[in-house]
């Protein structure tokens, strides 16, 4: 009677594995394009907006299995620990430098890609990607400071506001060790991407010294505080700057003279996708005109592509926040991937920096 | 003596806002018109209806139930019969046995998620089979078990040892004498492990989110990745719905058990 039941008990568990894995399989005989990109960061149909993704699988009669993932290094690190397979997937600038390095991402056929012409002649061949065939951008941005203008006393152009004794316990800072060391980076005058342990050092110097006057440091956290006016200025990404601004209109966003940061996150496929045609398929739909309009839409960024920037309406094209002159432009830089060891000290002096 | 009894509705009060509270200021907010988290600007349903018409969310929270309701049944048949066997052990083979049970329980949650996903990547390289809900399954079963056994085995304890013969001397097959008899006296323990295994299941984030794999996204992991934006207010709506269903469930198991202990208590 006992081995009966052991017998039937893993008999059952058994099926219960197998028809687990079955169900992962896919529906019918439709080919699936795995596609990884950040969360909140598509036009995915609600509020009446544009499904993308239902109509890709509707025009190439496939599955899409779309995940997300909330940071690059996230990303990354499901890619290398082997336990997914993804054909297209959505990092920035800093992280594709780095996959290219590792050979982690193939080279696109940007024939299969004919939308790729009306990429910007800025983002054709970036830093991240010198000969622009590992990826095409999806969406761009400006680091600049956002203030509140019932609480600064005249409107900041450079960075040194966060510095700034006046508005002390007004002051809030990114929370990421990155973007926090490009602010000091800019502030001194160095490169954002630069490898000088010295320069990191007065940088983290920089950085101890902002600890007085400063509120706290905040990520998302700055959406609140900036809407309600808890803060006076901040450091944040342009194109949420304009969801606060539209929240609260005595916000205003400035790109600080001494130059910032343009982010760019772009579509790549990773090595070893089973559908790489479908893949450059799904990047060339994301570049049609009307997909691509509502995406930015959507997100709120800035797009690389001249067909959708033509196609926005004069309110944004005309937005200097979203879309900042050249002159702005040239003095912007975009991260590249740092080596190992200047990863680490900025790590390293970062812990030091919240801890103290 | 007046005294203390407020100070202890007082502290009793203290300890209740602070388990609550953050969950009214949840609720509140999912019927803010704005998505400011600080400012309540306009009552609305919008979130509601936008969670509904939300094709992620919702695949992911159907991908959170069904899973935390297979896991935990699997667990909870698994859990029940190595209770009847661990109860029958001698004494140094229990004490062994408990040990390794405790185990899982004891090891932090990235450990047990980590040396999981290690397994099914090597599965995935010899056998081709893909990480995914057969994968998460697995896991979501191994964590929960220990669960229902430590819930289950007190039962068997407090239980008659001799009422399963004495089914038995009264012409009941051994089949019959388990259903009927031993396991309505341990269904409490099998009740509370089930619920047990099926919280824990359902919001278990750092086991799923190593060995989900990719095209298997459950609610955790899906919020997770919402992060980078600001929280979409259907979160907190959804949230609102979890703590409704699971207070519901709460309040009709409760009036079952206290309907159940009546009937049982009067024939005595």
């Amino acid at each position: 009677m006992k081995k009966l039941l052991a017998v039937l008990l893993t008999a059952a568990l058994a099926m219960g594995t197998m028809t687990g894995c079955g169900s992962n399989g896919g529906e019918g005989d439709k080919p699936t394009l795995n596609v990884y990109n950040w969360g909140e960061y598509i036009s995915d149909g609600t509020d009446g907006t544009l499904d993308t993704i239902a109509a890709f699988e509707e025009e190439f009669g496939v599955n899409v299995q779309y995940d997300m993932f909330s940071t690059n290094e996230e990303m990354y690190t499901k890619l290398k620990s082997g336990s997914v397979s993804y054909d297209v997937i959505i990092p920035s600038d800093y992280m594709i430098s780095r996959m290219i390095k590792e050979d982690m991402l193939e080279k696109l056929n940007m024939e299969n890609i004919p939308n790729s012409q009306y990429v910007m002649d800025q983002f054709k061949t970036p830093d991240y990607d010198p000969t622009g065939e590992y990826s095409v951008p999806y969406t761009w941005g400006t680091v600049g400071l956002i203030y509140n203008t019932t609480m600064v006393e005249e409107i900041p152009d450079s960075w040194d506001a966060l510095w700034d004794e006046r508005y002390k316990d007004n002051i809030l800072m990114f929370s990421n060790s990155r973007d926090a060391f490009g602010i000091a980076e800019k502030l001194l005058g160095y490169s954002q991407n630069t490898t000088d342990e010295a320069e990191i050092r007065a940088c983290a110097d920089l950085l101890k010294q902002q600890k007085d006057v400063l509120q706290t440091y905040v990520m998302d956290e700055i959406f609140d505080k900036m809407e309600i006016g808890e803060a006076a200025v901040a450091p944040y990404y342009a194109g949420d700057a304009v969801t606060m601004i539209s929240e609260n209109p005595d916000l205003g966003f400035v790109v600080p003279k001494e130059g910032s940061n343009v982010f760019i996150d772009a579509m790549c496929i990773p090595k070893g996708s089973p559908n790489k045609e479908l893949a450059e398929q799904f990047i060339n739909f994301m570049c049609e005109t009307e997909i691509g309009v509502a995406n930015i839409e959507k997100i709120c960024y800035s797009t690389p592509l001249t067909n959708v920037y033509d196609a926005l309406p004069d309110e944004t094209k005309n937005n200097p926040i979203i879309y900042p002159s050249d002159e702005v432009l040239a003095n912007c830089e975009s991260f590249v991937n740092l080596p190992d060891e200047t990863n680490l000290l900025i790590q390293d002096l970062w812990n030091e920096i919240i801890a103290e | 003596m007046r005294k203390t009894r407020w100070g202890s509705k007082l502290y009793m009060g203290l300890i209740f806002a602070f388990l609550y509270a953050p969950i009214l200021v949840l609720i509140v907010f999912s019927f803010n018109e704005s998505k400011s988290r600080a400012l309540f600007t306009g009552f609305t349903f919008k979130w509601y209806e936008q969670l509904f018409q939300n094709e992620l969310i919702m695949t992911s929270l159907f991908n959170s139930l069904l899973m935390a309701l297979c896991s935990s049944l699997i667990a909870v048949i698994m859990g029940t019969m190595a209770a009847v066997g661990i109860n029958r052990m001698g004494k140094k083979s229990k004490a062994a046995i408990m040990n390794v049970t405790y185990l899982p329980v004891l090891n932090p949650e990235i450990v047990t998620g980590i040396s999981m996903m290690l397994l099914f990547v090597w599965f995935k390289n010899v056998f081709q089979i893909p990480l995914g809900f057969g994968t998460v399954l697995i896991a979501h079963v191994t964590f929960c078990l220990p669960y229902v056994i430590l819930n289950v085995l007190p039962k068997f304890r407090q239980m008659d040892q001799n009422l399963f013969e004495a089914a038995l001397d009264l012409g009941c097959t051994p089949l019959q004498a388990f259903f009927k008899v031993v396991i309505p006296q341990i269904m409490p323990g099998i009740v509370s492990g089930f619920m047990m295994a099926f919280t824990f299941s359902l919001d278990d984030f750092v086991v799923t989110y190593f060995t989900a794999g990719n095209g298997f996204q459950m609610l955790p992991t899906t919020i997770y990745s919402m992060v980078r934006k600001k929280v979409n207010p259907q979160i907190n709506a959804l949230s609102t719905i979890i703590f409704l269903i699971v207070l519901a469930l709460l309040i009709v198991m409760n009036v079952v058990e206290a309907k159940r202990a009546k009937k049982v208590e009067k024939p005595l």
